[in-house]
Order: structure tokens, then sequence, then C-alpha cells
């Protein structure tokens, strides 16, 4: 995936208003359709699942149509259309058309890789909405060296062309400790190319970037001036250019909402027909991974174990169960509380309240220790491309 | 209390990206922009959707609500949605 759905977990202004809002009827809202895991780049912090080279056959054109009409049917407005790059799909733009026919808000996630001027109008034509490019760091070197290829020049251009097309500009970088220090050259290179809105989205440790985790993870001290930055443009640019800036959730000590809650607005099809209430939850164990070629939206969404598993509060353990925050974070991550204390009903560790909270601490403690060995000494990354991937999965 | 961002003359327009529409799931009108969705309530609904549909000024747009709405006293109402609407950064002034 191309980053930018690094900070997704909470399509939270949906439902947000003034004084308006209605009842919360549990549908879906938003539709992430992950069209291929093709990817151009190989980015380190990507959280694909790493055996993604196992996974052969993509969904038909109208395949996707079909899962779009249902969810549609179902109360969904926002579609997301990512990956892998979804450039690569050559059905792009038909299934862009066919989507904002339907009424959905169509949101292109992309690195701009494989994109030209051309194409940003024939998108446009087609009644794309907006466009997402996201960007790995702010200077040649760096984005190159992380996104594995010689990608940083088009980018720019491509910024560009989203933007004489009549679109927002909306930039994403993704942070971690080898690029947070970058922060003030991030956002001037953002104030330079008009962007309307900069997401400072923080890697999470899913996939890929968990494999990386150690090298990844900023510290403190990073962190701290990161903020202070990112506070001053957000005076600064105030009226022009919007600033959106996340905390690392190791850093916090309440978790994040995820997903505004299991099975709640978000239901995620991967390239090969799995439906997944979260992007990541394919690691999770016990899954059954219900198939959109097998089952319709609705069955998925309203009847499959996997959907109703964490919904509600009845599967939570101590001290979630017993918690009055649990209507706000709903515990946190499953795949998070799974990764690192091997059950998905735990409490998210980044909780304070959690009694495993160390784990978290230990992984800062980790990445600390792997950030002050020499650079000979410290552990490579491991770039996510098909090779790592058949290599890592054992195919 | 700040300057009003709109007056008789202006022309609120939607903010670039947003979008206005019927959601028949929710039973109500929305806007929906870059990852996101705002319910409308009924008289949100009926402003924006003239907002979307036609460039008028602020004087035009209420004269035509007053139309709608049997002649009724609702220009406070309007400048102040439109403020609280501008700064949602759900609309801009032309």
């Amino acid at each position: 995936m191309t980053g930018s759905e690094q900070n997704k977990q909470a399509p939270g202004s949906i439902g947000s208003s003034i004084g308006n809002v209605r009842d919360q009827i549990r549908q879906p809202l938003w539709l992430l359709a992950e069209l291929t895991y093709a990817c151009p780049l190989q980015c380190p912090y990507c959280s694909n699942p790493m055996d993604f080279a196992k996974i052969k056959s993509e969904l038909s054109t109208e395949e996707w149509l079909d899962v779009f009409r249902q969810a549609r049917a179902m109360g969904a407005t926002q579609l997301g259309l990512s990956g892998g790059e979804p450039l690569t799909r050559p059905d792009l733009v038909e299934l862009i058309s066919e989507a904002r026919k339907m009424g959905f808000y169509t949101n292109l996630i992309t690195s701009g890789i494989g994109m030209n001027a051309d194409k940003v109008a024939e998108f446009k034509e087609a009644g794309l909405d907006h466009i997402q490019v996201s960007f790995q760091a702010s200077t040649e070197d760096l984005n190159n060296l992380i996104a594995g290829t010689d990608a940083f020049k088009h980018k720019i251009e491509m910024a560009k062309a989203v933007k004489a097309n009549g679109y927002p500009m909306v930039l994403c970088f993704v942070t971690h400790r080898q690029n947070i220090e970058q922060m003030e050259d991030i956002l001037d290179l953002a104030v330079s190319l008009e962007a309307d809105y900069v997401e400072l989205a923080t890697t999470q440790y899913y996939g890929w970037a968990m494999h990386n985790r150690d090298q990844l993870l900023p510290l403190k001290e990073q962190l701290v001036k990161a903020e202070a930055i990112a506070h001053r443009y957000q005076e600064e640019q105030k009226g022009n250019m919007k600033v959106y800036y996340v905390v690392p959730d190791y850093y916090e000590d309440r978790p994040k909402a995820c997903m505004n809650g299991w099975g709640n607005v978000f239901l995620t099809v991967t390239p090969d027909g799995t439906a997944l209430p979260c992007h990541a939850a394919r690691e999770l164990p016990g899954m059954s991974l219900p198939n959109v070629r097998d089952l319709s939206v609705n069955e998925i969404w309203n009847g499959s174990d996997d959907f109703n598993k964490f919904r509600g509060f009845d599967w939570m353990t101590e001290p979630c169960r017993s918690c009055d925050e649990k209507e706000k974070d709903f515990g946190g991550c499953r795949c998070q509380a799974f990764m690192l204390t091997g059950d998905p009903a735990n409490t998210d560790p980044v909780c304070s309240k959690s009694p495993q909270r160390h784990l978290i601490d230990e992984a800062l403690d980790r990445g600390r220790a792997e950030s002050e060995k020499s650079v000979i000494d410290q552990k490579p990354l491991v770039f996510r491309n098909p090779k790592n991937s058949k290599l890592i999965s054992g195919l | 209390m700040s300057e009003a961002i709109f007056t008789a003359d202006s022309t609120p327009m939607l903010a670039l990206g947003y979008r206005f529409q019927w959601e028949p799931a929710q039973n109500c009108n929305v806007l929906l922009y870059p990852e996101g969705m705002v319910k409308l309530n009924g008289a949100a609904g009926e402003i924006l959707k003239r907002i979307s549909e036609n460039k008028q000024t602020v004087a035009e747009l209420i004269s035509e609500l007053k139309v709608a709405f049997d002649g009724a006293d609702l220009d406070d109402d309007v400048y102040q949605f439109l403020e609280e609407a501008y700064n949602n950064d759900w609309i801009r002034a032309e």
C-alpha cells in the first residue's frame, strides 16, 4: 500500500457535524478497495501482509464493480482506491467512473508512480473526487532510499498536476526514525508546492513495518522536536495549508480508536476478494476470511464470524471490560493486541492500564538501542518486494 | 466578534473537494469530502443544496429560501450558518 493508508484507522470525521448528527446505524461507510498488491515501490514501512507474493488472482473489473454496488447499496459513501499501487490496474479509470456514477466519494491513494498529467485529467473527467499523493521523505536521496526507487522528481511533478486539475492537493508523509528529523524540510516542501492538506502520518507497525520496527520507531526526543515544528507550521499556515499531525500510538498512554470500532464503519476488500474489518486483520488467528467471490457483502458484513468477532463490548477482557473509556477507544487495535500479547481480545498494550504496557516500552527501548549502534552493526531495513515476500513466507 | 466573512453581496461556494448529495441510506443530505462525511439537518441541507447547485449571492440565496419557506424571517439564521460552515471549512466566500 502506498503509505497513506497508514493513517486511516479512524475515518473519524464521518458523522461529525455541528449539532446535526443523527443516530449512528451500524453499516459500512468506508470501503477500502485494495485493488492490487503490485507496487513499483518497496517501502519498508508498508502494512501489506508480508506474504503478499502468495496472492495470485486479483478480482476482475466486473467483480470489483459488483462489490462497489453492494457496498454502496448498504450505505457506503467513501471509496478508497488503494493497493499496492492502484495505478498499476489498467481498468482504474473505468472503476473510478462507475464508482462515481454510483454516488461514491472516490479517493485515489497513490504514490504517483505511473501517473502523468494526462492521466490526472482523465481521472478528473471520470469524476474522481480526491487524489492523495504519498511521499517518503522531503529530500530526493532519502525519498529514493526509503522508496527503493528513483521516484521523487516524478512525485513533485504529479503533485503539481493534481493541483492544476482543480483538486485540493493532499500530501501524505509517513514518518519514522529515518525521516522524522526532516519535518521542517517536509513542511517547507509542502508549502512550496502550495499543498492544501498535509498529513504527517506515523508509521503503524503491521506487516513490513512490524518486521522493521527496531529501525523505524522514532526516539522520544525526535518526536518532541517534530511535534513543535508541526505545531509551528499549523499556526503559520492557518488558512493556507492544513497540517494534520498524529502522535505515534507507542508514545501515547491510551490506544487509538482503531477503525472506529471493529465492523462498525470500515470494510476492506483485498486484491483477491477477501473481506476484512481492517487491512491488517488477515494476520489474526482463527479468521474465516470470507471472500466476496463466495458471499455477498451483506452476508459478510452482518453474518460472518470475522466481522462479529469484536463488535460491541462483550468480547472484551479486563481491564477494558470494566473501563469507562471503552466506548471511546474500543480497547484499541485487535491486531496490535495479538501481535504483541498473543491474544487479540487483550487490551491494546499501548494503554497504560494494560498489564502488558511493558511490551511497548521494551519495543521503544530496543529501537533506541538499535539507533545507538554504529551504522555497520545496525540491522538493515527489509524492503517490501516480491523477492523478500517469497523469502520470508517460505515460497 | 470578528469581522463577518459573508455579506449580502458575497457568493458562498462549496470548498474545494466538497460534494453535496442526498444519501438514501442515511435518509438525509450529506456533505462528502476527502475521507469524511457530514450528515446535515434539514436547514443546513436546504442552504447547502442551493449553494452547491447555483452560484448566487447571499442576498439571492436568502430571497430564494424565503420563497421556499413562506417568507420566514431567516436572515440571521442563514448568516450564522454560513459563518459556522465557513469555520468548518465546508464553504468559501467569493
